[in-house]
């Protein structure tokens, strides 16, 4: 009954739309639609009768769901729901009907540039999570359903508080490591003045003691000289202090000595750690440097140069108990700042810690909500701007889901109607939707991955199930392997539940993904790596004995005349006595290689049959007459011939040369056959298959082009007599 | 050597090639432009970017923006473009790739000069000096009095150096020496550019020395334009002139010699591949020939994409982007300062 009453209050609704004529005239598109509809849907089952061969349940995965382009008319006061419980559904893809339009004029640009901003913010945590060494919690914690807008209210806030905090942090932590880097000035500077005055010293006292001891003829003149000018004219040299990052320090001392043409007097020591540069606050090695220079001049430039440099300078006393104290002073001072920092830092955990926690829901939340706009962004208003129009593509079978959404969605925004859901007739080609399950949908992006099929097209993902893993195992083919590959593949899919939920690493996501391929690769490798009798390239004896055996107990001869058969076949597989002979290379190759041929033919003509199902199903005769037809004949004349000598080299037992066959029936068809035939009659039928293929070539490749140019010729003139008419 | 290109230039340039390529593929198109110019404020620039490559440089940008960030950002883009190009590239590539920055190096060197001149801080002139132009030791400009100084301190290590053989005078600098300064050692580098594609041979010395021919063109006539009515000697003027061009030499004769615009017309129009850019001008115009000059350059540089195999795609792609960023520039200028009908003023459409 609630189900009547709300279709009604549909009908009153559209009627006060001023759509009429046009709701009309879809009506009787709508008639078309569904007799067309029944039609391909009678089409499609007889077709897929004589593939589905009375098995059970529908094959769903051989061709797309049947798909209808819906329009739903929302109320706009419920369109946020609307599209939220669509989006949960997964079921309609929107088309956007504002394409002209550019993102910024379209109805809820303000509110993307909202979302964006509120995930600029959450980035800004995330980043600020990132460098404190948080992580954002993957617990999620259960919590009602905020509000977007107080969400928004509230992010900004913690941004400004962040904000806050890290400014006044990064004030004190510039001073701290000013402080550091004096402190590595003073101790530095400080040994090397120490060290300087007690060479100077020294050096006195031995010029002293030479003075004294009287003046002998080998004192030198000049020496004496040069003393005391040094003493009487003693030129002031001021210096400069400082720390300078290291991988500038070279440039930093050319520059220098270019700029004052040499006279200055340059020291570095390395700091052995790395320091935080106060400016960038960035770790780096640096080297603590004095310069002494004399004049002004010298000054000025020195400091420009250190400037450009980013060397920072510190004052620097002379005075050896001065500098005692001020080293005193700066510890202090960093351990009073080490403390304040540290209380400031444990208060900005906090608050990182409590948005770490709720910052995955936020995210989530914020991601959601901007996708809920952007699809809003694709419907059209309508021109009473009180419903927004959407057009989308649905499978035939959500169409009761959608309708259910619909109404819930209705119900929970309290709108006083509900949206409008009507099917519409178009010639737009539909898009594929396979229903896949978690078993499926591995295979599927693999053949998707290669190109997706058309609407309704076979679907080569069914086959793919099967012949994927097979023509890897081929390839891989050892049970040893293959059982590792189980036990992988087997670990994935017992902690499936706990696994889907949580974030992987590329590599592993991938396998992840495909853990359903893995497990059916595994299996087919243990099926064919026993068919080689290979487990970690050893063989074993599991089927039985070997039939083959030596000659005499010694075995000496095995080498060279070879074994004798003893016993039955190996009932299963490559008997296990070929293993480590001088034929088993030229053995295997030719079994793997001729095996692989029939395999390659078969799948090769899987694809064209599948063509020729296609071909049935849409209707296109052309597509069998001058595409399967010939393809069959080229394909099987030449590739399908050589696997059919494959299995008759095989059950006869024959020692004839198959290259030769294959090449001598191209170079020389005519020739006689001699040792290599291997059937009577061989020559005529090669002949006969040759014309054929020579015959199929033209007949693949020349009418169907020119028979598709008569038909859009004729359609094109039928279109201009209709509209003529 | 022509022809042979195709055999072995995938060795070493074809990832390079392609990378080009691919980026050509995200410069802003008409449409683009057209949807830019109608938006209302800073904001709907960014949202429009957010869809075109732009989108990842601008995203983290807290929303009342200015002109500076966003071209600062779109800078940033292609300069990381293209120090992952540099990475990337091997000889002779690298070289080539680094030449076209030499051109932002002097301009940034005239750039912190002059500011130093009038007593800028240092600090403020790098921020506004041009990424790909940077060199390490280049705040040390400011250290330096006249030209000589220049050269010593810090020229000597930059690959400008060979450069300033031209130019080392003793006079302390001022803004006509810099501006000399600055014409000279573009002429060289242009020369040196042109020798170094012309030795580079095939399809990127013909490309390459079409385009710069353009280039070299282009600044004579700037030159002449914006000498006429200074002190500058005719001498002098001839002196600036990069020696090879369409214009080389006899053209260069008559525009040493020109007094006013109209003279420049004349001798301009002689050239017939100039003759469309003055046929669009009216008599006695100056104002639109920057323009008129740009959008002839574009389409020269959209042409060397036709062709494959050669280095000029990535002068012509790094081009490109520039005049794209100049185009963002303007019409952010625009919309920020509500002048939205003087937007098609200076924008060249690049598609």
């Amino acid at each position: 009954m609630k189900k009547k009453t709300k279709s009604y209050a549909h009908i009153d609704w559209s009627l006060k739309l001023k759509t009429k004529q046009k709701a009309n005239t879809r009506e009787i598109d709508l008639d078309v639609l569904s007799r067309d509809g029944k039609l391909t849907e009678l089409t499609g089952r007889e077709s897929m009768g004589d593939v589905r061969g009375g098995c059970c349940p529908p094959m769903d995965l051989f061709r797309s769901e049947p798909m209808q382009l819906v329009q739903l008319i929302i109320p706009m006061e419920s369109a946020h729901f609307t599209v939220s419980y669509l989006g949960d559904l997964g079921l309609l893809q929107f088309k956007d009907l504002n394409s002209e339009k550019s993102p910024f004029q379209r109805t809820y640009a303000a509110q993307i540039k909202k979302c964006g901003e509120m995930a600029r913010k959450l980035r800004f945590f995330k980043e600020q999570m990132l460098k404190a060494g948080f992580s954002p919690s993957t617990k999620s914690v259960a919590q009602n359903d905020i509000d977007v807008d107080d969400l928004e209210v509230k992010l900004g806030e913690l941004e400004v508080e962040l904000i806050e905090m890290n400014a006044n942090g990064e004030k004190l932590q510039r001073s701290y490591n000013e402080l550091v880097e004096y402190k590595l000035v003073l101790q530095k500077a400080g040994e090397f003045f120490a060290s300087a005055q007690h060479s100077a010293t020294a050096q006195q006292r031995e010029m002293e003691s030479r003075q004294m001891g009287g003046e002998s003829i080998e004192t030198p003149l000049l020496q004496d000289q040069e003393a005391s000018t040094d003493l009487s004219k003693q030129v002031k040299l001021g210096f400069i202090t400082g720390l300078v990052p290291r991988e500038k320090s070279m440039a930093f001392e050319r520059i220098l000595f270019r700029a004052t043409r040499g006279n200055v007097f340059l020291k570095q020591v390395p700091v052995e750690e790395p320091i935080t540069d106060p400016v960038s606050g960035e770790k780096m090695e640096k080297n603590v440097f004095w310069v002494f220079y004399s004049g002004e001049r010298a000054k000025n430039k020195i400091l420009k140069i250190c400037e450009a440099f980013g060397a920072n300078r510190y004052p620097f006393a002379e005075d050896l108990g001065k500098q005692a104290l001020m080293i005193i002073e700066v510890s202090g001072r960093i351990s009073e700042l080490k403390t304040t920092l540290d209380a400031g830092l444990l208060h900005r955990d906090n608050l990182l810690q409590t948005i770490g926690d709720q910052f995955e829901q936020w995210n989530l939340k914020v991601k959601k909500e901007k996708s809920i706009y952007h699809t809003l962004n694709m419907l059209s208003l309508d021109v009473t701007k009180k419903c927004l129009v959407a057009e989308g593509w649905s499978p035939v079978f959500a169409t009761k889901q959608i309708q259910e959404a619909l109404q819930r969605a209705a119900f929970d925004s309290n709108s006083q109607v509900g949206a409008i859901f009507q099917v519409l007739h178009t010639r737009e080609s539909p898009p594929t939707y396979f229903r896949t399950n978690k078993f499926t949908s591995a295979f599927q992006e693999i053949v998707d991955a290669y190109g997706v099929a058309k609407y309704q097209e076979a679907n080569p993902g069914v086959y793919t199930i099967v012949t994927f893993p097979f023509l890897f195992a081929v390839m891989f083919g050892d049970w040893g392997h293959g059982i590792c590959l189980l036990l992988a593949t087997l670990f994935f899919i017992v902690r499936e539940k706990k696994l889907s939920s949580q974030k992987l690493g590329d590599i592993t996501e991938m396998t992840f993904g495909g853990r359903y391929v893995i497990l059916m690769m595994s299996l087919f490798s243990i099926y064919t790596g026993l068919v080689y009798n290979e487990f970690f390239s050893v063989p074993f004896e599991l089927f039985g004995y070997s039939a083959y055996a030596c000659r005499d107990l010694s075995c000496r001869d095995a080498s060279t005349v070879g074994l004798i058969k003893v016993g039955d076949t190996y009932p299963f597989g490559v008997d296990p006595a070929w293993h480590g002979t001088r034929s088993e290379l030229p053995f295997l190759n030719s079994l793997k290689m001729k095996m692989s041929i029939l395999l390659g033919v078969a799948q090769m003509n899987l694809g064209i049959i599948l063509n020729y199902f296609n071909a049935t199903f849409f209707g296109i005769s052309l597509n069998i007459w001058f595409q399967f037809i010939p393809q069959m004949i080229f394909l099987n004349s030449l590739f399908g011939y050589l696997s059919l000598l494959i299995i008759v080299k095989w059950c006869t037992g024959s020692q004839a040369d198959l290259y030769h066959i294959m090449i001598y029936m191209f170079l020389s068809p005519t020739d006689e056959l001699g040792e290599n035939q291997l059937f009577p009659g061989q020559k005529t039928v090669q002949l006969v298959l040759l014309l054929l293929a020579l015959v199929s070539v033209p007949w693949m490749l020349l009418p169907k082009p020119f028979l598709l140019k008569k038909q859009h010729e004729n359609s094109c003139s039928l279109r201009v007599v209709s509209c003529v008419l | 050597m022509y022809g042979f290109e195709s055999m072995t230039f995938n060795i070493h340039g074809g990832y390079l090639e392609a990378i080009v390529r691919g980026h050509r593929a995200g410069l802003l198109t008409a449409a683009d432009y057209n949807n830019l110019c109608q938006c209302e404020t800073l904001d709907d620039i960014k949202m429009h970017l957010s869809a075109t490559e732009y989108g990842p440089y601008l995203q983290n940008e807290p929303s009342p923006l200015h002109t500076t960030t966003i071209v600062e950002k779109c800078t940033l883009k292609l300069v990381d473009e293209y120090k992952y190009m540099l990475c990337q590239a091997t000889e002779p590539l690298s070289t080539f790739l680094e030449y076209i920055t030499y051109g932002h190096m002097i301009d940034n060197v005239v750039l912190i000069v002059t500011g130093t001149l009038h007593e800028r801080d240092v600090h403020e002139l790098l921020e506004k000096c041009h990424p790909l132009g940077m060199f390490d030791s280049i705040a040390t400009l400011a250290v330096a009095q006249n030209m000589r100084e220049l050269y010593r301190l810090v020229l000597v290590d930059t690959p400008l150096a060979p450069y300033f053989s031209e130019c080392i005078t003793s006079e302390d600098l001022d803004d006509m020496n810099i501006e000399i300064m600055r014409n000279t050692l573009y002429k060289a580098y242009l020369e040196d550019f042109y020798k170094f594609c012309q030795k580079l041979g095939g399809a990127t010395a013909e490309i390459m020395s079409d385009l710069l021919a353009f280039e070299a063109d282009r600044r004579a006539v700037n030159i002449t334009i914006n000498s006429i009515g200074t002190e500058l000697t005719r001498d002098d003027r001839r002196k600036l002139y990069s020696n090879f061009g369409l214009l080389y030499p006899y053209g260069h004769e008559e525009l040493a010699v020109c007094e006013d615009i109209d003279q420049v017309r004349a001798v301009m129009e002689k050239y017939p591949p100039y003759q469309s850019i003055f046929s669009k001008l009216s008599y006695g115009e100056s104002q639109m020939l920057d323009k008129a000059f740009y959008e002839e350059e574009v389409k020269r540089l959209c042409l060397a994409f036709e062709q494959q195999f050669h280095y000029g795609v990535f002068f012509a792609y790094m081009r490109l982007r520039e005049q794209e960023i100049r185009n963002l520039m303007w019409i952010s200028e625009c919309v920020a300062q509500n002048q939205k009908s003087r937007v098609h003023d200076s924008v060249v459409f690049i598609f």
